[in-house]
């Protein structure tokens, strides 16, 4: 293994930030596609050169950029995003109903096999399909009909934010919406299933354990046990054990349970990788210390991870997507937040140190581990 | 031979600069002009108007001859002055601070 790329998305543009597998120097790059909003900027996990990037911007909509040479140069491909037949309505909030319409990509997600096939996840909530890198989209439009006519959006919008591909089964996919909940597919995307049993939600819903508008946050999963998932919802941290039949609550001693991403170390199944925000209203760490939690019991047992992390007076938030893993032997972890510093830990959340402390504010993180 | 000024942002993404020229058949009307455009420069779909509905995005104008195009009916023929290249067709990015 020779080093890692970082790829981060901004408000305001997206960077690459490049480094040896010391990950103590690192190579800047970018404002790629400066002045837009790039929610995701993510690789192929067989092809490091193949990089995809979601592009919007009030004024101009969405774009779909694709780099074959690791971000150097890029090119934008298709972005006609066409909802499948009528789309009917979902609630909106004022409890009305309110039609499907198209924002923006929230996620990007390739194949762990083929680089040209890869899954969008979009707001108004959909998941579109690429078989040809990107070029054209299809929606795999069965989705709504897991009871999309009771989804509502949460603040953020009704964005499905989180794609999870099941690298054992290719007709496997998890994903997940703000506010509908997490959903399955076991079949490639024709027919999906709410995965929500377990999940409570009483300050959210009228009925607390309702089969879908919970607001999850974010998924996680490691590839050598794709039936085991972690969730950080809106309030509390969650696992699944079976494919997500079924939750149980793994909050324990965190200093809150509210927060929005969450992540599982590259070589421990078991060792798992939040930020504690105050609460729903204050988007903030507590105390205004920066601290990750890691569970290394695969929840309910958490420690705090300070070291390099700034312990006073620090009120910026970790968005759902900006928190990553890379796969060298001793596992990295990143961060970005949105006062605009992406952390790094080279040694599984033991150590941190700013790689940058100055972009925009950061939307999402993801690393490649180059070979 | 119709002129069309082109935001920054659109530039960078058509690889142009500020002016691109432009050949129309026929009437020359807003859409004649954006499918043009878009047909010459295929990046540009999408982000001058939604590529479903051709409905002009909320924050984009249409500005020529000292006039806003933007609510006028998309078929309905410009001033000759753009036909000719005499005055540019500009799509603007609208104000939209805070």
């Amino acid at each position: 293994m020779s080093g890692v790329r970082v790829l981060v998305g901004t408000r305001k543009g997206a960077f690459i930030l490049t480094s040896d597998a010391g990950r103590k120097k690192w190579e800047v790059s970018g404002p790629h596609f400066a002045g837009w909003e790039i929610y995701h900027i993510n690789g192929s996990p067989v092809d490091p050169d193949r990089i995809y990037a979601s592009q919007s911007s009030g004024w101009f909509g969405q774009l779909i950029q694709r780099s074959d040479n690791g971000g150097k140069t890029w090119n934008p491909v298709g972005n006609k995003f066409e909802y499948e037949g009528p789309t009917g309505t979902h609630q909106w909030f004022d409890g009305s109903q309110h039609p499907w319409e198209f924002k923006r990509i929230w996620q990007l997600v390739a194949s762990p096999n083929d680089p040209d096939l890869l899954y969008a996840g979009a707001e108004d909530a959909a998941l579109f399909r690429s078989a040809d890198g990107g070029q054209s989209w299809q929606e795999l439009a069965g989705l709504r009909n897991a009871k999309g006519h009771l989804w509502q959006p949460g603040a953020g919008g009704m964005c499905l934010h989180t794609i999870l591909l099941d690298p054992a089964n290719p007709q496997r996919i998890f994903i997940a919406i703000s506010a509908a909940g997490a959903f399955r597919t076991d079949d490639g995307g024709q027919t999906w299933l709410p995965i929500n049993h377990g999940l409570h939600s009483p300050y959210e819903l009228p009925d607390p354990s309702a089969e879908v508008g919970h607001c999850v946050h974010n998924l996680a999963m490691h590839p050598a046990r794709p039936d085991v998932l972690f969730m950080q919802k809106h309030w509390d941290v969650m696992r699944s054990d079976d494919a997500g039949y079924m939750w149980r609550e793994v909050s324990g001693d965190l200093p809150s349970d509210f927060g929005f991403p969450i992540a599982v170390h590259a070589h421990e199944p078991e060792t798992i990788y939040v930020v504690p925000i105050k609460s729903d209203s204050e988007h903030f760490p507590p105390d205004g210390k920066l601290r990750v939690y890691r569970s290394r019991s695969g929840g309910n047992e958490w420690q705090a991870l300070t070291n390099g992390l700034p312990q006073s007076n620090c009120y910026v938030n970790i968005l759902r997507s900006a928190l990553a893993v890379d796969h060298l032997d001793s596992c990295g972890v990143y961060f970005g937040t949105t006062g605009g510093q992406v952390y790094a830990s080279p040694d599984s959340g033991d150590h941190w140190a700013p790689i940058v402390h100055d972009l925009p504010a950061v939307l999402s993180v993801e690393v490649q581990t180059l070979p | 031979m119709i002129r069309v000024l082109l935001p920054t942002h659109l530039q960078r993404l058509a690889n142009v600069g500020r002016e691109v020229q432009i050949e129309v058949d026929g009437p020359v009307t807003q859409r004649a002009i954006l499918d043009a455009l878009e047909a010459r420069y295929p990046a540009l779909r999408g982000t001058i108007r939604d590529q479903l509905t051709y409905k002009r995005r909320d924050f984009i104008r249409f500005f020529a001859c000292g006039e806003d195009f933007s609510l006028a009916d998309p078929d309905a023929p410009l001033p000759e002055t753009i036909a000719t290249g005499a005055e540019r067709f500009m799509i603007v990015g609208a104000m939209a601070g805070g």
